[in-house]
């Protein structure tokens, strides 16, 4: 078999079905359970830094901080 | 060190290039060693005056320098591609406008790509790339990765769109519709798009929010996609490395497709799911409240970027295209329906609650507008690539007013509306100086698109129809150039939006001027006033 028929066919069927999974994954994963809350943080990212950049005094030094220390150092 | 390393690269760029003029084989690759000459010689002198001069950047703040240079680079590439735009408008209603004299460098067929390109890649491409930096430093709350590499993308860019338009006017085309750029300006558009890449992907990389805010995902799969559309389409063997011809890799049908899926996706990532990353932070900004559903936002995402892959083949109804390949293009295209509607009730819904504010605010007012378009066109297109549809509309001027209506109406008065939301940001001004004048600006603009759209789908439809004209015998009725006569009101109409639409975008620029040189900078004050660190 050429190698375009070899991988129409396999475009045609295993490729297929794994992309519409991995899409209807995606969907149930955005309204899995307990995800509301996390949501809720990430929508309000823009409303929480706008003129200066997380402060780096304190940061554990792996360029990583937690959403909820970012928070306590807020309030 | 590294200052002696650019100066050494420079110097040779710019030595190469001068040699390479005098070897130049046509006028476009002559004039574009000549301009990459004085540039790295023009960088070259900069370099060697500020060396051990220039400051290390603070850490602690925003690199906002390169979003404020991007925002003026915006505003004067709108201005010339709007100007470019209403100059090829009028050209085409009186032919008289190409005279002679113009024939080799100012006639419709070589403004026309200058018009694309402008529009789409030095205003469309500046926009993207100044609030993206925008963005992904506020919602990643850190500065831009990669020190001056941000610099680099924003002059890298400039440079290519000077190259591109000076190429364009002498005849250097590769022919390839909004990929028409000589082999070496593609060369050089991959090396700026792979430090833009870098840049975005290392500010995602040190981020201080655990999670990446959508808007960021939209512009990320704009800059990977691009990149791959863009290499993959200008796959070409130059005929000489002293001239600008090349010979493209695929031919035939293979590169009519290569060329549409470029194509398409050109206006699917770029002009979209880019575009569509400015609409999911400027909105909820400007409206002061967060996006009407996040999880909504991240299934648009997913759904957009599944489907917009497979739509090109409807640019190529009824071609030597196979036929199965056009109707996946279609049925994808009327899937696109779904995500689309989805992206655009989610933009208009965030104003739920505070619909008021589309009295008050004149610039909410063109968010709103423009994600309205947004819907309009993305409901326009999949009802154009059905091929009953098709049949009638192709090569008919209904395509540049659904172009335009997306360009115009989505793109545009996006772009406008962030224009407006960060200049007084940038520069720390209290406010807008006018927003009597920003409600100008709207209705121009309104008005000059829905011109320009209306008088669009009469002509196309109208030509159309008479293309498709046979009498009892089965005759056709009439010549193409009786069409062209019958359009001359329509075109006059469209010309006059176009205007419309300039004008506005030139009362802009002057609010925009007015808002950072006719008041006060911001007191300090309100700086001290960000909650305790």
């Amino acid at each position: 078999m050429d190698s375009y028929s070899l991988l129409r066919e396999f475009a045609d069927s295993w490729v297929l079905l794994a992309l519409t999974l991995f899409f209807v994954a995606v969907v149930f994963w955005a309204w899995r359970p307990g995800s509301r809350k996390m949501h809720e943080d990430t929508a309000n990212i823009p409303f929480r830094h706008d003129d200066k950049p997380a402060d780096v005094v304190g940061r554990n030094g792996n360029g990583h901080n937690s959403g909820a220390k970012i928070k306590e150092a807020q309030q | 060190m590294w200052d002696y390393l650019k100066l050494i690269a420079l110097g040779a760029v710019a030595v190469l290039a001068a040699y390479a003029a005098t070897l130049a084989r046509d006028l476009p690759y002559l004039v574009n060693a000549i301009e990459v000459a004085l540039v790295a010689a023009g960088a070259f002198v900069w370099i060697m005056f500020t060396m051990g001069k220039r400051k290390p950047a603070p850490a602690n703040e925003y690199m906002d320098g390169v979003v404020r240079a991007g925002v003026i680079a915006t505003a004067v590439w709108g201005i010339v591609g709007f100007l470019v735009g209403a100059t090829i408008a009028f050209q085409l209603a009186f032919p008289w406008l190409n005279p002679d004299w113009a024939y080799g460098t100012m006639n419709f067929g070589r403004l026309r790509p200058l018009h694309t390109s402008a529009v789409i890649f030095a205003f469309g491409g500046n926009a993207l790339i100044m609030s993206s930096f925008y963005i992904v430093q506020r919602t990643c709350a850190t500065r831009l990765w990669g020190g001056g590499l941000g610099w680099f993308v924003f002059w890298g860019w400039q440079v290519m769109i000077l190259l591109a338009a000076s190429s364009y006017v002498l005849g250097g085309t590769q022919g390839k519709e909004y990929a028409e750029t000589v082999w070496y300006i593609d060369i050089w558009i991959a090396v700026v798009w792979v430090a833009y890449l870098l840049v975005y992907m290392g500010t995602l990389f040190k981020r201080k929010e655990p999670h990446i805010y959508v808007a960021n995902w939209f512009i990320l799969s704009m800059i990977v996609t691009i990149a791959m559309l863009h290499i993959v389409n200008n796959l070409a063997v130059p005929v000489s490395f002293f001239g600008s011809v090349s010979v493209q890799l695929m031919g035939g049908v293979q590169d009519a497709m290569t060329q549409w899926w470029y194509g398409h996706n050109a206006v699917g990532f770029f002009l979209t799911a880019g575009f569509l990353g400015m609409m999911y932070y400027f909105v909820p900004k400007q409206a002061e409240r967060p996006i009407y559903s996040y999880k909504l936002s991240i299934v648009h995402f997913w759904a957009l970027i599944f489907l917009y892959i497979w739509a090109g083949p409807h640019h190529l109804h009824y071609t030597a295209l196979p036929d199965w390949a056009s109707t996946l293009g279609m049925v994808f295209s009327i899937m696109l329906w779904m995500p689309s509607w989805g992206g655009m009730i989610n933009g208009l819904m965030t104003l739920s609650g505070a619909w008021d504010k589309l009295r008050t605010d004149p610039v909410i007012r063109m968010m709103v507008v423009s994600v309205g378009f947004y819907g309009m066109s993305t409901f326009e297109g999949p009802m154009m690539s059905i091929k009953a549809v098709n049949s009638l509309s192709h090569y008919t001027d209904w395509t540049i007013g659904h172009v335009h209506s997306g360009a115009l109406g989505w793109n545009g008065m996006i772009t406008f509306g962030a224009l407006y939301f960060l200049t007084p940001k940038l520069w720390a001004r209290e406010r807008l100086y006018s927003l009597s004048l920003v409600s100008w600006h709207f209705w121009l603009a309104t008005i000059g698109i829905v011109l320009y759209a209306s008088s669009m789908w009469v002509t196309g439809i109208m030509e159309g129809l008479m293309w498709r004209e046979v009498d009892a015998n089965g005759f056709l009725v009439n010549a193409f150039a009786d069409t062209v006569a019958a359009k001359f009101p329509m075109y006059v109409v469209r010309a006059t939006g176009g205007t419309l639409f300039l004008t506005g975008a030139l009362i802009m620029c002057y609010n925009l001027w007015a808002t950072v040189a006719k008041q006060p900078r911001k007191a300090a004050a309100s700086v001290h006033a960000v909650p305790a660190e």
